[in-house]
């Protein structure tokens, strides 16, 4: 039985909002807190150094199958006829699906849901499976795939977002705006003109950032079992298995989700490449019920670039109008993305290239205007960072050149026009704590920065150095679901058993971040119990209350809290019982070193074994449950449920570069980075995210790109990722990895757990825009495209106007119509978070 | 994930056998010495050997042996660990020894040898992909006999390029390599194993077993090696600068012997950059000279990592810094 504390009933739909009910968390020194805060190991750390995690691929199961995708080999293509004959007749095969055998699109968001598991009439980028083979062996799966004979109608290929605007037909999907645009966003806060007016300066910059791939260790896996009283089993390296669940569901009904058990592997790197639901797995389901055998599909590397989802193309024009200070008094924002074949996340993508501008810096008046469009690549979708860091690049690179305009030191303009701290951005996005100013410092303390800059030293190789610097600022879970529902995004349960076990229960999913480690942290700390005595047991949908999953970066700030609220309640059940043994009042209890004693006699006490057997005997068996709603956002303008959170991170960080003059080629030797997490559960776990960060944004900078093949001959257009391979997709190696000195800034939010935010994603988005600054800096050239290759570098070296980049006027951009923009007032202007013209929500509320 | 496609294994005890067992299958039977190459290669079925022949167990392949005359013998099967870290090597010919370990990873050299990596398959970024990659752009001639080159769609020929670090090198050193047969063995200079050819980059029979490479005793020449590529760890080379200079007791240049790797199919001789430094000092407008002739014979296509254009651009440079490398 779960006890109901009626103290703590959750009203209404969902949880408790924020975490306002539990303010004593926020008021604990640093030194009074147990748990948190120490750098003790994660719960399954040594598992995971001895090799002895079990992932996906590591799982077998008796008869168990193996399944092969025979994938696209067309760019853009009806399917005409697919002869499966010959596959099925290979000794070992045992069966074959095609799209007519799972007819029900799926797709991540409600808006988008345009995926099927086996494409049924069309293809849409090299890739998209189309067929799929179980065998006894692999290698025989294999074989079949080679058997089977596709007949294709070739249609013509949209390669990128000027071919896309230029070309309504053939159109990829049939919905959407129009033609090949998939969204088309258009947003005004404030008044543009008056802010351009009020300008001192006033500059236009048009930027590419090409797509790149998460590129985690562990290739995507899945082992299916339909078993014979009729239930599913489903074990898959995903960080969202809610949704994963959700989608099984729909594609296999009439199978009900209640017999469906999804249960998220222990995921080797995710990034936000595992967070969609994939063809792969659907099929693994829908073959094992049509084999009535378990089985099992392990992608290739190649495999795992045409699943992508990763960071969106985006190609920018950003207008700015500043003060003589840098003061932000206007900013006019155009993204264009290039989303692939499928919508995956991209609707959230497009509207989070517009969301985050506006939290770093006071943007006085802003005018964003987005377009996502659907080309024959493999779909886009959300990668660290998602969808605010192209535009992070964009407009951290152009206040560089604004502070060089205006003759300003680039470190110091940023602190002199900070957010402010519990305020209302132009776009209504509430700002909590905000320790930006603290990062700024710290890094240009730690780099040199005043001393350092500007001098382009020349190094005895011949090499010369630059110092650049870029701020961020990212989400602490988004605000609203994926799905629109009025239940909490994360619910924890507790069961405390008599030997002294606290067994957590969540369905959140550890990608490698430390997510089930917080649970027991933060359990740990509030019953004053050995977190590595506590069991985690989590993402599994048949055993653990729903988490939305392992995405924008929400898993300590809304698990935490949930599980905070379990613990909480299981602590008051154990005061009672523990208070009526000992004849102390329960206030007066205090849980500590795994024992519950009275404050004023600490000698007057018990184990925590021993205070779930007396309360056990008192009350019954234990447990309790917690869960989490963030707080509701002020922004009510269409377009406004992408951007809010409970709480914003902030990063700074210097790049150190050392440019070859003579060909471009650079080496990044330090990087200093500074990263307000509120405050830090476990810093050196903390560190961990921020260095994986700094590690990974230098493979943007200096390197990753998801470039394509086009080319034609005799009519005929070949259209493929250029390099889907773990050798030629170039990646950092441990020898890029340069010197990071990493600085963990503390300003505690009352939304989140102890006060902590974010740290997963943040500070990957000023490494890049760092890097062009130091390039900058130390041979005065522009990149305005990322990632910076050595390339584009010698490039920009022998250009006349010193710079590689898009077109920088109106001709680099496509000419697209996005309409009359939906006008909201800023919160200075007396706004109440609506827009004054959406012609929905009028007709809505005429009805 | 890839998994190999079935074939038959062989473990011949001695040369002879093993020369005889790939006599006996012909196209069917490939030699493997580390299988760092053949291995991947045969994952994406870019070679599908029904038999494939393993050299570990011929004892006479593993030797390493300074000979009387001050020459140095190396086993074909000589891991590039072990000649990483063979003192002699290091001492009397660094160019090569650095050339070694700039060959992919420790973890690779470990299985990887000399004779492997002479024997390294010629690469392209149209080419080095999975047979289904292949299959979207209807394969190409070194994949498909009827299929174009998609490098230059009008070319009759196949552009792979030569990708080995220790080749531009045991070249420019005028290295020779001994090959086996079913008649005996015969002796060609490094130079005369390649030919300028994407799909039959070398000139040996396919049944004829490099067993030996022997480098010329240290005397008055000096070499280097000078690798262009996007990261300094594991990296195909798509520059490699093998250079080799003989100084007569003037200080002058006698002879000089420019290879460049990572450049066409072969490693291509930059011959009139060899003649400008002959008879000369060198100087540093002399070296910047020689550079910049250096890139008329090469054939640098969008085959590789990195922009092709800024490649040609810079390669002057890095031949520039190898031929300055060679300096006393």
């Amino acid at each position: 039985m779960v006890l109901d504390d009626p103290k703590a009933r959750v009203e209404g739909p969902g949880a408790p909002q924020g975490r306002d009910d539990a303010p004593w968390q926020h008021d604990k020194k640093k030194d009074e807190l147990e748990h948190v805060g120490k750098p003790i190991r994660k719960v399954d750390a040594r598992s995971k150094v001895a090799g002895l995690t079990q992932f996906a691929d590591d799982m077998t199961l008796p008869r168990m199958l193996h399944m092969k995708l025979l994938r696209s080999t067309k760019a853009h293509a009806e399917i005409v006829k697919i002869d499966t004959a010959a596959a099925e007749a290979l000794p070992g095969v045992k069966g074959v699906l095609t799209g007519k055998d799972m007819p029900t699109p799926f797709g991540i968001l409600p808006v988008s849901q345009d995926e099927h598991a086996l494409c049924p009439d069309r293809v849409r980028f090299v890739g998209d499976p189309v067929v799929a083979v179980a065998a006894t062996e692999e290698e025989i799966a294999w074989d079949a795939c080679r058997l089977v004979d596709v007949e294709y109608r070739e249609l013509r290929t949209i390669g990128g977002v000027h071919e896309a605007a230029d070309h309504d037909e053939p159109r990829l999907h049939d919905y959407g705006v129009r033609g090949n645009i998939h969204r088309l966003e258009n947003l005004e806060f404030g008044d543009l003109k008056d802010g351009f007016e009020r300008a001192d300066h006033v500059r236009e910059d048009t930027v590419w950032f090409e797509g790149n791939t998460h590129l985690p260790m562990e290739q995507h896996a899945t082992l299916a079992h339909f078993d014979k009283d009729g239930k599913l089993t489903i074990w898959s390296s995903t960080q969202t298995p809610h949704y994963l669940h959700r989608a099984l569901a729909r594609v296999l009904a009439p199978l009900p989700a209640h017999r469906i058990r999804v249960i998220a592997c222990p995921n080797g790197g995710g990034f936000g490449g595992k967070s969609d639901p994939f063809n792969h797995e659907i099929c693994a389901a829908k073959m094992s019920m049509l084999t009535g055998r378990p089985v099992k599909i392990a992608l290739t590397r190649e495999e795992v670039f045409w699943c992508h989802r990763g960071r969106h193309p985006v190609l920018m024009r950003s207008k700015i109008g500043v003060t003589k200070t840098g003061r932000i008094t206007a900013l006019d924002f155009h993204s264009f993305l290039d989303g692939g074949a499928y919508g995956s996340y991209g609707t959230a993508s497009t509207f989070y290239t517009g969301a985050l501008q506006t939290v770093t810096y006071p943007v006085e008046n802003y005018h964003f205007r987005g377009a996502r469009f659907f080309t024959n690549k493999a779909p886009c979708g959300p990668k660290r960072g998602h969808g605010t860091v192209q535009p992070r690049f964009a407009l951290e690179v152009q206040l560089d050149k604004v502070a060089c305009d205006l003759g300003l030191d680039p470190a110091q303009m940023r602190l002199d026009n900070l957010a402010e701290r519990d305020s209302l951005t132009a776009n209504f996005l509430r700002i909590g704590s905000m320790g930006l100013g603290p990062c700024i410092e710290k890094v240009v303390e730690g780099s040199g920065w005043k001393e350092r800059r500007g001098k382009r030293e020349v190094l005895a190789n011949g090499r010369v150095r630059g110092l650049g610097i870029a701020c961020s600022s990212y989400l602490s879970g988004a605000g609203l679901p994926i799905y629109w529902n009025g239940m909490p995004h994360s619910g924890v349960q507790l069961q405390l058993d008599r030997s002294g076990l606290c067994t957590v229960f969540c369905g959140s999913t550890d990608i490698g971040q430390g997510s089930d480690s917080v649970l027991g942290w933060i359990v740990g700390e509030v019953l004053g119990i050995d977190p590595l005595d506590i069991k985690v047991v989590t993402s599994d949908t048949d055993l653990t209350p729903v988490d939305l999953g392992s995405y924008s970066s929400r898993v300590t700030v809304m698990t935490g809290n949930a599980a905070m609220q379990a613990a909480e309640r299981a602590r008051d059940i154990l005061a009672k019982g523990v208070g009526e043994k000992l004849e102390v009042p329960a206030s007066r209890l205090v849980f500590h070193g795994g024992r519950v004693f009275d404050a004023q006699d600490p000698e007057v006490g018990m184990t925590f074994k021993e205070a779930i057997g007396f309360t056990e005997a008192a009350v019954g068996t234990i447990g309790t449950v917690g869960s989490y709603t963030p707080p509701k956002s002020p922004a009510r303008f269409r377009g406004g449920g992408v951007g809010p959170s409970p709480s914003y991170s902030y990063s700074a960080c210097v790049v150190e570069v050392e440019v070859d003059p003579e060909t471009g080629v650079y080496s990044v030797p330090h990087v200093w980075m500074a990263h307000d997490i509120g405050r830090a559960l476990n810093a050196a776990v903390a560190m961990g995210q921020i260095e994986g960060s700094i590690y990974m944004g230098l493979g943007e900078a200096m390197m990753e790109e998801m470039a394509y093949r086009d080319r034609s001959h005799k009519g005929k257009r070949v259209f493929v990722h250029k390099i889907p391979s773990m050798l030629e997709y170039k990646s950092p190696s441990a020898f890029e990895m340069p010197e990071c000195t990493t600085y963990v800034i503390e300003d505690p939010d009352k939304n989140g757990p102890f006060g902590a935010k974010e740290v997963g994603q943040g500070p990957l988005l000023p490494i890049m825009p760092a890097v062009a600054n130091a390039v900058f800096d130390a041979v005065g050239v522009r990149v305005d495209e990322n990632p910076i290759s050595f390339e584009k570098v010698f490039a920009a070296m022998h250009a006349e106007d010193k710079r590689y980049g898009p077109a920088a006027d109106d001709s680099g951009v496509p000419t697209v119509d996005f309409g009359e923009s939906l006008k909201v007032k800023t919160p200075w202007q007396g706004g109440d978070g609506k827009a004054s013209n959406d012609p929905h929500r009028t007709k809505k509320a005429a009805k | 994930m890839l998994r190999l496609p079935t074939f038959t294994y062989h473990t011949p005890k001695s040369a002879t056998e093993a020369v005889a067992i790939a006599k006996q299958h012909g196209k069917a039977a490939m030699y493997v010495a580390g299988g760092t190459d053949l291995y991947p290669n045969m994952k994406r079925r870019h070679q599908t050997p029904e038999q494939v022949i393993s050299l570990r167990d011929v004892p006479e392949l593993h030797s390493l042996e300074v000979l009387e005359d001050g020459r140095l013998q190396i086993g074909a099967m000589v891991t590039l660990t072990a000649l990483e870290h063979y003192p002699h090597l290091k001492a009397h010919y660094p160019a090569l020894a650095h050339a070694v370990r700039e060959i992919s990873t420790p973890l690779l050299r470990n299985m990887g040898t000399i004779g492997g990596n002479l024997m390294l398959d010629t690469r392209c970024t149209y080419y080095d992909q999975t047979h289904e990659w292949r299959e979207s752009i209807d394969f190409c001639m070194k994949s498909k006999e009827d299929a174009i080159c998609w490098v230059a769609p009008g070319s009759p020929r196949c552009w792979a390029v030569q990708s080995s670090d220790t080749v531009p090198v045991v070249c420019a050193l005028e290295a020779e390599v001994e090959l086996a047969d079913e008649h005996g063995t015969r002796m060609i200079k490094a130079d005369e194993l390649y030919q300028d050819d994407g799909i039959e980059y070398l000139t040996k029979k396919p049944e004829e077993l490099l067993t030996k490479i022997t480098l010329p005793a240290p005397g008055r020449w000096r070499a280097s090696y000078t690798k262009l590529r996007r990261r300094d760890t594991y990296d195909f080379p798509v520059l490699g600068v093998g250079a080799a200079i003989w100084f007569g007791d003037d200080g002058k240049v006698e002879k000089a012997n420019i290879r460049l790797g990572g450049a066409g199919s072969y490693a291509i001789p930059a011959t009139k950059s060899e003649d400008m430094l002959v008879g000369n000092e060198l100087t540093d407008e002399l070296i910047a000279e020689a550079g910049n002739a250096a890139m008329k014979p090469a054939r640098t296509m969008d085959n590789t990592d990195l922009d092709v254009y800024w490649r040609r651009k810079v390669a002057p440079i890095y031949v520039a810094r190898a031929i300055r490398a060679c300096l006393p």
